[in-house]
């Protein structure tokens, strides 16, 4: 059985779209964002609510393919379905948006989507190492900063930065603890579950209630952990998942795992733990503080990446995690390439066995997956798909 | 006691029987429509013509893409699993199998007991399959299994297309310049080994290597799998058998 909190979390998704209509038309201003690096420290101090925007679901993908190539990868296609077909609450709400340089085909599918919205786009470093790297992405922190005080005529002070840093970091305290709980063995949630909580979370209007709810979420879970109630038997393999973003109509192979009998306990990935580990410092100068906390995101997009090895090493020894699964969307290059590295790693220093799943959104190669996760997960536990 | 392995493939379904010791019985039929009725009719079969009493069976295992759909099984396994088991058994040299079927291909790879350490599996597209051969031996209006004679002795023509809609639009265009079935043939099998290896090459081939699934029945690819590999291949009778063996083998 499911948390009951659990619940309330689902009913985010009506919550939501109804709360973000009413802040639009009390005035407030909204900035709607996509990546794991977008600072929304910064639009909360512009007083403006953030939000995740859609790109999670493949429905609006046909539609987005009368402009861009069949070969991108679904995120990409996906989120601009869904801009241009106006079904995302979220995005029909933004007053403006906020993009990112990470890959080539989203910086290329922004060039088209800024024509529906005022755009600002951010020009991540291709690294992270070095005085350089750090200084220029200091320099995009205070454009989008300027670029918010210009849009919404609002003056961004370092108090209120420093504001906004305490309370997104609370919010990652939170949702981190949330993560950690997996950690137990058996796990208390399933992934399903632990994903769907932060993807919902991401569409919060209300960053205070969002981690009321979750520290509620954490309590309830860990009474369960006393309890004994779990979400899985102690048998369950325990599966780590890295790789791509994946988010509420994406979620196939976490669903295929866990339908096959396995326990996927711990999310790299950035709709993961990616982005809770490094916390901001908020004793520094806050543009300094947040760039520094931005850039060390061990995202694919990044050369070299050696620290998302690091903290898949970390991951896999603190949820004692029996097998690792690489998930990748299909032209998704960096990741795909990066692939290469993680099996050889998770095989030859983690001694671990490892699977990578290369897909889409769509469900035409379920039956396929199916047949690769069992079978990865015959030879982690031969008795688990029985 | 007996135990039964049932391996329902896309094309074919496979039926073994294996008592302990050796397999007893094996028998294949065409999966056509039903999944389930193809597999009834196995059972029915292999008890009634080697006189096994329903009650001597101690259980039964399903693998294969239709093994979700056999009610009166006891128990699933995925084929990847159930045919390192067969070839493991056929074999204890073992160490890579190369599995072509209908509509996949895999290479598997075991260790000195038998149990699966990694694998791969094509991505969903026909290219490299029994599938792509098919659709290939249509266009040529030959049966797919007169393919490996024909191509014998043939010197192939280049056959560029991995996809088979875009290979076969590829040999129709061949059969109109006038190229000979037989070198079209080889190029069809030359087109599966080439995929074949671009899977196999992304693990490190460990002797021995056995060649199962429908397509393993291929004299001509085998040998042509070997000159590029550069290893011995083993394929036996029983290479098709295989998943249905292991299955039989896991659940005794």
């Amino acid at each position: 059985m499911r948390p009951k909190v659990m619940e309330e979390v689902e009913a985010l998704r009506g919550v939501n779209s109804v709360k973000i209509k009413e802040a639009h038309e009390a005035g407030k201003k909204v900035v709607g964002m996509y990546c794991v690096f977008s600072p929304s420290e910064i639009a909360l101090a512009a007083d403006a609510i953030s939000v995740t925007l859609c790109g999670t679901t493949q429905e609006p993908i046909e539609e987005a393919e009368k402009h861009l190539p069949r070969n991108l990868c679904p995120l990409i296609k996906s989120s601009y379905g869904f801009a241009i077909t106006d079904k995302c609450p979220y995005f029909y709400f933004s007053d403006v948006l906020l993009a990112e340089t990470t890959c080539d085909g989203k910086k290329k599918m922004y060039e088209l989507m800024g024509k529906i919205k005022p755009m600002h786009i951010m020009n991540l470093p291709q690294t992270a190492e070095g005085e350089e790297a750090l200084e220029m992405w200091k320099k995009e922190m205070i454009k989008f900063k300027n670029f918010l005080e210009e849009q919404f005529h609002v003056e961004i002070t370092d108090e209120k930065l420093r504001e906004a840093i305490k309370l997104m970091n609370r919010e990652r305290d939170a949702m981190k603890r949330l993560h950690k709980l997996n950690a137990h063995k058996p796990a208390p949630l399933t992934g399903m579950d632990m994903m769907l909580a932060q993807w919902l979370k991401g569409f919060n209007v209300d960053k205070e209630a969002g981690i009321e709810l979750i520290e509620r979420l954490i309590e309830e879970v860990e009474e369960r952990i006393k309890e004994g109630k779990f979400a899985f038997d102690e048998s369950a393999p325990r599966i780590l998942l890295t790789g791509c973003p994946v988010g509420s109509g994406s979620e196939k192979v976490i669903k295929i795992l866990e339908e096959a009998g396995a326990s996927v306990v711990a999310l790299e990935n950035c709709t993961g733990y990616k982005g809770l580990d490094v916390m901001v410092d908020e004793d520094k100068d806050p543009i300094t503080a947040l760039a520094e906390k931005y850039l060390q995101t061990p995202c694919s997009c990044m050369t070299p990446n050696n620290k998302r090895l690091d903290l898949i090493k970390r991951l896999a020894e603190e949820y004692s995690v029996d097998g690792v699964v690489d998930l990748t969307w299909q032209a998704c290059h960096t990741y795909n390439i990066e692939s290469y590295f993680v099996k050889n790693f998770v095989k030859d220093e983690l001694n671990l066995p490892f699977l990578q799943i290369e897909t889409d959104y769509s469900d035409s190669d379920i039956g396929q997956i199916k047949v690769r996760v069992e079978a990865f997960l015959e030879t982690i536990n031969p008795t688990v798909t029985a | 006691m007996i135990s039964i392995g049932i391996d329902v493939g896309s094309v074919a379904a496979k039926i073994a029987a294996f008592d302990g010791e050796k397999i007893i019985a094996t028998a294949i039929l065409p999966t056509g429509w039903s999944p389930r009725e193809v597999g009834e009719q196995l059972l029915k079969d292999i008890l009634e013509k080697n006189q096994i009493p329903r009650d001597k069976v101690k259980s039964i295992v399903g693998t294969g893409y239709g093994r979700v759909s056999l009610p009166f099984i006891d128990k699933k396994i995925t084929e990847i699993t159930c045919h390192g088991r067969g070839a493991f058994f056929i074999n204890p040299e073992i160490r890579t199998v190369i599995d072509i079927g209908g509509q996949d291909s895999k290479v598997i790879k075991l260790d000195d007991t038998g149990m699966v350490v990694d694998f791969l599996m094509n991505d969903k597209c026909a290219a490299g399959t029994g599938r792509f051969l098919q659709v290939m031996a249509n266009a040529l209006q030959v049966d797919i299994s007169e393919l490996s004679e024909l191509a014998e002795k043939a010197e192939p023509v280049n056959i560029s297309s991995m996809c088979t809609v875009f290979a076969e639009s590829e040999v129709v265009s061949l059969i109109a310049e006038g190229s000979s079935k037989e070198k079209i043939a080889a190029g069809l099998l030359q087109s599966v080994c080439n995929k074949t290896y671009s899977l196999v090459s992304k693990m490190d081939v460990e002797d021995k290597v056995f060649f199962s699934g429908g397509v393993s029945r291929s004299k001509v690819l085998k040998e042509m799998l070997e000159e590029k590999l550069g290893v011995d291949i083993i394929s036996t009778e029983e290479s098709q058998f295989l998943g249905a063996i292991g299955a039989a083998i896991l659940g005794f």
